[in-house]
This record gives C-alpha cells, structure tokens and sequence, in this order.
C-alpha cells in the first residue's frame, strides 16, 4: 500500500503490522511458481513418496531437508523429470507450472529441461574450456551469433560470480579450476539457457566452507530472477539460504513452513526432533 | 521432549542450563521469604544478611549469561532447544531483578527497625507468601517444561496487586493521620512495591517458560488488579 502525503513523497509504512504473528514469519512467502498436487513416486514397486501437496513459490529458495532416504532428492528428480530416463520409474499426481502439469506423458521434455535447472553435489564440468563449457548447453536450445554467444557466456560467469576470476583463461580447460570455482561454472552453465527454476541438489557438500559461503551468497543473489529448490543435508544451510523450508520423513512432506517458524517453533513434534538433533 | 539429543554432552548442557536457572530461583525466593521475615520480626542481622547474599545472585546471572552465550555460539541450537536457552538467559535477567528487589526491602526492614511500628504487617506477609508461592511454581514450570503449569502462575498475579492496592490505602491514611507515620510508610510503600514488581517479574518468567515450551507468546493483556495508580485521597473536610 502507498500513500501520497502532502509534500509528494510517497510513504510505503501505512498498513505494515509490526507486532504478533505477521512479525514472527517475518518474510511472506510469494505465489506459487511450482503447484505440487497429489505427487506419488515409485521406484518399481517401492513408494518413494506419498502424496505430496505443496507450493514452490517464485523467485524465493525453498529448502528440502530430511533424513537420508526420506525423499527430498526423489522430489528434485521429479521436478525435471531425471526419473524419465528410467525405465520402472514412475510419478503419478500432478506438478503444475504455468498450468501444465510437467509430469504428464505428453510434456515437452526438451522445453521443460531449459525452464528447470539443476546444479549437483559433485561440481560436473565437461572436459573442455571454460567458455564451451558454458556454450555447450545453449547451442541445444539457441541459435546465437559469435558476439551473442560471447555476450551469454559473460553474462552467465558474472552472474555465477566467477567471471572475474575466469575472464583471462576462457580458453583453458574447465578441469583446472578449484572445486568451488567448478562448482560456480555449473551454475553458470545452468543459468545460461535463461531457465525459470534452478534446483541444487546438495550443492556445497563437497566445498570448504569458503566456497560454501560464496555458493549461499549467489542462491541469494540469484533469487531475484530465479525460483530455487535446494536440498541440503546442513541444516544451517537451509536456515541461512532458504525462505521457506519443508521437512520429509520416509516418502512424506512432514511440515512446510517459512524458514524461521522452522526454526524457532516447529509444529510437527518429527520436524523439532530432528532439526534439533534428536535422530536422523 | 520425549527423546535425547544424538549428542549426549548436549543434553547435559541443557539439564545443567536449567539447574543453574532452578538454582537462582531458590536462592531468589529465599531473598524474598528472608527479607520480609526480617521485616515482620524486626530481625536487622537477618536483613544484613539478604542484603549481602545479592551477590550470589548477580554472579549466578552473570554465569547462567556466559553458558547460554557458549550453548549459542557452539551449538548453533534451533526450535525448542533455542527458545529454552533464550528463556533461561531472560528468566535469570528477571531473578536478578527480583534479587535487587528483596535486597532493597532488606535494607528498608533495616531502617524500620529503627522506627515505632506502624499497623499490621499481614498484608506484607501474605504478600510475599503469595509472590513465593508463584515463584516455586514457575521454577517448578521451567524444569518440567509445563507450560499449563506456566500459564497458571502468570494467571495467579492478581491477588498479588490486590493485597497491595490495600496497603498502599491503608499507608496513606497512617500518614494523612500522623504526619510522623510519614518516614516509617513511605518505606513500607516501597517495600510493598517491590514485593509487587517481584509479582511481575515472576509473570514475565511464566511468559518465557510458555514460549520455550509451546513456541507461541501468552496474549499481551495479562489479568491485573493493580489499581494505585488511579487513587485519589481527599483530607477530611479539606
């Protein structure tokens, strides 16, 4: 809400609530880039997960935490269909993205792995120089000019914030770079082809702590263009990079919350045990 | 919590929180129930000696603030392992006021000694058994994690302000009496005040534990009956 006071300024404060309940949640969750109805996933005959429900909003990160084995990174597959590759795989509910259900047998799986991203645990870049690296993935989904694609690649290591250090070996194999600098390079390599939802499937479990600091820093710089799914087994992790956190425990969504009721009052008495250590 | 955490030490480090918090409360409530014992029996070697075990007190604060500092900083804790740390560190902010509190009634029990006694001092005794009772309650609540047990000491306070609503009257019509009554009632006040703010503090207390256990806040309008503010005395004829 704005309001025009009398000397032309435009005052943004009115209808803010700083006390109760609206402070405690204190960032509101956006609408809804990702609507997950009803998802059920089997590995053969094994039910991997029951039927999830629930909201990824856009151009925020939500954190998927749990146990190992409890379905998180079963969810990430879903959400760019890796599972399709599988035979015996299968997912049956709905995943609504701008009202396309992307799990039907009928979607585009080209388009839909543009639009999705994904960046994994172990950095994976391709034995090539650093620019083909990044070149690579748009030539299968653009037709660009020299100059564009020079201008892509620029563009896609500075928003990865690794152009400064890459910038004078472009030419050099991708294979020198330090894990965390790899690891920025495929997130570059991911947002090249301007995709609208980034999924990180443990990203900096296999970085020092540096690294991971620049790796959290960037998923918070590139919330503003993106919509980010990030699975993580550090906990502070999703308390430091998510906006909204979601707890599974063998095949089910426990509990979704904003990121500091997750933290500070739990309602589920499963999410408080394990967030707080007590098994896992 | 029905389980323990993976990591023992941790554990122990909460149990140990909590004792010293439960410690503090003891020593707390013997402040209270000394000074005004002291008080009632003109007793000035009993008043002598609450006011110098404050610092017992103050250094158990300071010791309950330094642990929670370490529990934060080494175990980066969450949900309900956070809100009771952050409770404890804020109960034992109010216990050491509560301390200061019955250390300041000591010293005026000293003083009154020293004085013709003035009136009964029922009230003061029921007082400060009321504001005791809820006291043990509330540490009581704290180390079994009862939040209804919680709820119901920061229910209890509104006999504490009634008790003292009637003896701010009755000082003041012993001084509009007998100006000379003045000196001896105004340290009385103070003293029934203190044991008043002694009340509240213990509401605050209860509040915190409610939060550490259900990680939502008690609503802000607590029941109250503490009227003094709003008394007006006319002078006979005046």
């Amino acid at each position: 809400m704005s309001i025009t006071t009398e000397n032309g300024a435009t005052a943004e404060a009115a209808g803010q609530s700083f006390g109760g309940v609206q402070a405690r949640s204190s960032v509101a969750l956006n609408a809804p880039r990702i609507a997950i109805r009803g998802l059920d996933f089997f590995y053969g005959d094994n039910r991997a997960l029951k039927s999830i429900d629930f909201d990824i909003p856009d151009r925020q990160v939500t954190g998927m935490i749990g146990p190992s084995g409890c379905g998180k990174s079963t969810l990430l597959r879903v959400l760019n269909r890796m599972y399709s590759l599988y035979a015996g795989q299968r997912a049956t509910g709905e995943v609504m993205m701008d009202g396309e259900n992307i799990i039907a047998p009928d979607a585009d799986l080209n388009a839909l792995r543009a639009r999705i991203g994904m960046v994994f645990q172990k950095p994976t870049p391709f034995p090539m120089t650093i620019y083909e690296n990044i070149a690579f993935g748009v030539r299968l989904h653009e037709k660009l000019s020299k100059s564009q694609m020079d201008e892509r690649v620029e563009w896609a290591l500075a928003r990865a914030a690794i152009w400064d250090e890459v910038k004078d070996r472009l030419d050099s194999s991708a294979l020198g770079l330090s894990g965390g600098q790899q690891q920025r390079l495929c997130i570059a390599r991911t947002i090249a082809v301007r995709p609208e939802v980034i999924l990180f499937d443990e990203p900096t479990s296999a970085l020092d702590p540096i690294s991971t600091l620049k790796i959290e820093e960037l998923i918070d710089e590139l919330k503003r263009d993106f919509t980010i799914v990030i699975v993580t087994h550090n906990m502070q992790q999703a308390a430091r990079c998510a906006d909204q956190v979601a707890f599974f425990y063998l095949g089910e969504l426990i509990e979704v919350a904003p990121a500091a009721q997750m933290f500070t009052a739990p309602r589920h008495p499963k999410t408080q045990e394990y967030i707080t250590g007590r098994f896992g | 919590m029905p389980t323990e955490h993976i990591v023992r030490s941790y554990d122990d480090e909460l149990r140990r929180l909590r004792d010293m918090v439960a410690r503090m409360g003891g020593l707390a409530e013997r402040q209270v129930a000394d000074a005004t014992r002291a008080l009632v029996r003109r007793d000035t070697d009993l008043a002598t000696e609450v006011v110098s075990r404050d610092a017992q007190i103050d250094a158990l604060e300071r010791e309950v603030e330094a642990f929670c500092i370490r529990l934060l900083a080494l175990r980066q804790p969450v949900a309900q392992d956070l809100r009771v740390i952050v409770a404890a560190m804020k109960a034992s902010n109010d216990l050491e006021r509560i301390g200061d509190y019955a250390r300041n009634a000591a010293k005026r029990a000293i003083v009154l000694a020293s004085l013709p006694a003035l009136g009964s001092l029922n009230g003061f005794e029921r007082m400060a058994h009321l504001v005791q009772e809820n006291l043990k309650a509330a540490m009581d609540a704290f180390v079994n994690s009862d939040a209804g047990a919680a709820r119901r000491v920061w229910e209890a306070d509104e006999p504490v302000d009634a008790i003292y609503n009637g003896i701010f009257r009755e000082l003041l019509t012993f001084m509009m009496e007998d100006p000379r009554n003045i000196t001896a009632a105004t340290h009385m006040l103070f003293i029934a005040k203190n044991l008043e703010r002694i009340g509240d503090h213990t509401t605050n207390i209860a509040e915190r534990i409610h939060y550490a256990v259900m990680g939502d806040s008690l609503p802000d309008d607590r029941p109250k009956a503490d009227e003094s503010a709003f008394a007006v005395v006319r002078p006979a004829g005046g």
